[in-house]
């Protein structure tokens, strides 16, 4: 094979089937998949959950991962945020023509070890190759379906007075490490993104507490916009404090020089749970004993004043609204 | 007219230094403090550091703050 | 992270608070210059911690809500003209001008790109030779002495295609111009720490002595605006306005002679058009003919419609301290940060987008 993409790869033919046999099938290989038919038939029971979600990033690798990984654990959590046990996914591939079949091979790796971790299987996928420059490298769009145990009603409108916030662990891991690649911001530093699947992480919560209200993961606009989503959808209010929340230092360090405010910018790996304040403790005791939770905290608590509204204690003492993020998260100078 | 962040400098290299903050390095121009000297903290600011931090004043404006918050606590 | 931490002691916050309250008698009216402060004060909730006789109003120191219309029009038709490539600081891409923002030209094409430095707008010269760079040179002092520098790096370096499309502008001129129109009644002014790194405190000393208003030099740390705050209400007590630093460990009375020399070297002073207050005599820095070449302004001719402020925007009130962004009728209901109207709205400093993002929730309560 050439080291590129052509546009011969997306048409269907010779070129096309020799990609996906070389390229992606003995990686993401499960019987289903293994079948090559035009669609995978497969069995489940019970009430199923169904996500589907575009993954653009660019740069398309970063410290910690790349769209691969990114694809794959952000389908898995979408499901996992409705208490799903993700089974299947889909996965489609919109290439550009000249991206470099060595690139391809790390994202299908990468692909291939999120999915084996979050114990899903790829059983649907498609490729299509565009004209260089009419997609920016590579666009991948997974699907995901899953089963809901029955009885479990996990929804962002369940949230009541009362309950406790629930945070998985440090903010901002994930944006600043984007960021950090960009061009002309240059700085270095050792901070990964926190891109991971969550679904062990939620069914372990579940293990313990029949009683988790809402569980969203903070992914664009931040930990803010998640919650004044949560506040809207049950029309609660939400009131948290500043000095709960986990950030590392470096992420506290790059927002300082950008000008950020760490509680807006993505997270690809962590979840908020709002829960009734009787099982908190035990929730989060469990949540620390997964890798993947080890810094949650209890960052605040669902109020019946101001509904809608998320209100921040900061750490001086006085309180702030904390409004939903608007426009794109951009470096200042002033 | 405002943001500039305190960085440490960990290198010189001409009129530039590697800097560092909360584990996060960049490099800087140091052309408008040019009196910089390793392990001297620098007011960065969009690139350029704009002056060197004064870490005697520093610590007198702590202990003023110290005193202010231990004089005017209520009995 | 140090000198950041050690100044947002909760502990050494509430002690100063208290003093302030118990020192302040009178009611004064304290206003802060820098967009960074207004953040600051805002984002610490400040006003929560100070006395009710403390009044505090927001000043013209965001430099992206006081880039004047007719500045920001000419930027964005500049940003289509043939191959040019317009470098930015982030703080300017969504600033609604007469008929658009650099953030709509670029969806329509122009190629605006986002810097953090103003060295990277070199870089990018360097990187396209075939088209002209041009970079939008907004802020106050403390960014002047930089874009300065970019000028003089580009000429070391012999790069042909850079430009600076000259917006600075100066900080003391601007006070003058505003204790000038008696507009709004001021004691103490917060002065902008950053820029006084720079130009130092002899700049500002006309103020206590021609109007008879105190003048501290604040750093950006809530202990900073807190000490500042005490500061000014025993000048005021006293009845003894004077220049005083409180940002010592920053703000030296000379401020940074290699800075202002080589701010001298690129550029003159000259008149700036200021949104909301209009053209200031002997307040914006402007290219030296020496270095011409890099002028924007002298480069490229672009040809501007009149400009035109939106109708009820009442972001000149704002940016004077005339009104607050609670007195705008536009403010929360057409005018939000998704949609902004003015300037105020769209800078994360402008007074109006602090407010909306950082409102101080009734109900709760207080310190």
């Amino acid at each position: 094979m050439d080291d590129s993409i052509l546009l011969a790869h997306g048409s269907g033919g010779k070129l096309s089937h020799e990609l996906v046999e070389k390229k992606f099938l003995p990686f993401l290989a499960n019987p289903a998949l293994n079948k090559l038919d035009d669609s995978a038939i497969f069995e489940a029971s019970g009430r199923l959950a169904f996500t589907t979600d575009g993954y653009v990033v660019n740069p398309i690798f970063f410290p910690g991962g790349d769209i691969g990984k990114l694809a794959v654990c952000g389908t898995v959590n979408d499901l996992a945020m409705n208490g799903a046990r993700p089974l299947y996914l889909s996965l489609s591939a919109i290439i550009e023509e000249g991206f470099l079949l060595s690139e391809l091979g790390r994202i299908v790796q990468s692909i291939k070890k999120a999915a084996e971790e979050a114990e899903v299987s790829i059983i649907a996928g498609d490729t299509k190759v565009v004209n260089r420059g009419q997609a920016d490298k590579l666009f991948i769009t997974t699907s995901g379906v899953g089963t809901v145990p029955p009885g479990v009603d996990i929804s962002g409108a369940n949230a009541r007075v009362g309950d406790k916030v629930l945070l998985s662990g440090t903010i901002g891991d994930h944006g600043i490490a984007i960021m950090s690649q960009r061009e002309g911001l240059k700085f270095s530093m050792a901070l990964e993104s926190d891109c991971a699947p969550l679904n062990k992480l939620v069914s372990q919560m579940m293990d313990v507490s029949s009683r988790i209200h809402c569980l969203r993961d903070p992914t664009r606009g931040g930990l803010a916009t998640t919650l004044n989503e949560l506040a809207r959808q049950s029309k609660v209010g939400i009131v948290i404090e500043e000095a709960k929340i986990p950030v590392k230092e470096e992420v506290k360090a790059a927002c300082e020089l950008l000008g950020l405010d760490p509680i807006y910018v993505a997270n690809e790996g962590k979840l908020v749970a709002v829960v009734d304040p009787a099982d908190a403790k035990k929730i989060l005791a469990r949540m620390r004993k997964n890798s993947y939770g080890r810094d949650a905290a209890i960052i605040g608590e669902v109020t019946g004043q101001h509904p809608g509204k998320v209100v921040m204690k900061t750490k001086l003492g006085p309180s702030r609204i904390v409004d939903m993020l608007t426009g794109e998260l951009l470096p200042r100078i002033c | 007219m405002c943001l500039a962040v305190p960085v440490k400098i960990v290198s010189i290299d001409g009129d530039e230094a590697e800097t560092e903050i909360g584990g996060v390095r960049r490099r800087v121009s140091i052309a408008f403090t040019p009196e910089a000297k390793v392990g001297d903290y620098v007011l960065l600011h969009t690139g350029y550091a704009i002056g060197v931090i004064d870490e005697a004043e520093a610590e007198e404006t702590l202990k003023l703050l110290e005193e202010i918050a231990s004089l005017s606590e209520v009995h | 992270m140090k000198f950041i931490d050690e100044y947002q002691d909760s502990k050494l916050a509430r002690g100063l608070a208290r003093k302030i309250a118990q020192r302040s008698t009178k009611t004064i009216r304290v206003m802060e210059f820098c967009g960074g402060h207004t953040h600051a004060i805002l984002r610490y909730g400040i006003r929560q911690l100070v006395p009710k006789t403390v009044e505090m109003k927001s000043g013209p120191g965001c430099p992206v809500c006081v880039t004047a219309t007719a500045d920001l029009d000419k930027a964005i038709a500049l940003a289509h003209l043939p191959d040019v490539i317009i470098a930015t600081f982030g703080d300017m891409i969504r600033v609604p001008g007469s008929y658009s923002s650099l953030q709509q030209a670029k969806a329509k094409g122009a190629d605006i790109r986002i810097v953090y430095s103003t060295t990277d707008a070199v870089e990018i010269a360097k990187d396209n030779p075939e088209k002209s760079v041009i970079f939008i040179g907004i802020g106050f002092e403390t960014t002047a002495p930089t874009i300065a520098a970019s000028i003089l790096k580009a000429q070391r370096e012999q790069i042909r295609n850079f430009y600076v499309l000259p917006l600075n502008k100066l900080t003391p001129p601007v006070m003058k111009v505003l204790l000038d129109s008696g507009e709004v009644k001021i004691d103490g002014i917060v002065c902008p720490g950053h820029v006084s790194v720079v130009i130092g405190s002899h700049p500002y000393e006309f103020i206590p002595r021609d109007y008879g208003v105190g003048c501290v030099i604040s750093g950006f740390e809530p202990l900073d605006i807190l000490l500042c705050i005490d500061r000014l209400v025993e000048q005021i007590e006293k009845g003894e306005p004077k220049v005083e630093i409180a940002y010592r460990r920053g703000v030296k009375p000379e401020g940074n002679r290699k800075a202002l020399q080589l701010m001298e070297d690129v550029f003159e002073i000259g008149e700036a058009n200021w949104r909301g207050i209009g053209i200031v005599p002997k307040s914006g820095l402007k290219i030296r003919a020496k270095y011409e070449r890099f002028d924007a302004d002298k480069a490229f001719s672009v040809s501007l419609k009149p400009p035109k402020e939106p109708k009820g925007c009442r972001c000149g009130d704002v940016i004077r301290g005339a009104a607050t962004p609670l007195e705008c009728r536009l403010f929360r209901k057409t005018c939000t940060p998704e949609s902004p109207v003015g300037p105020c709205m769209v800078s994360g400093e402008g007074a109006c987008a602090a407010h909306y993002q950082y409102g101080i929730p009734e109900n709760l309560q207080d310190f």
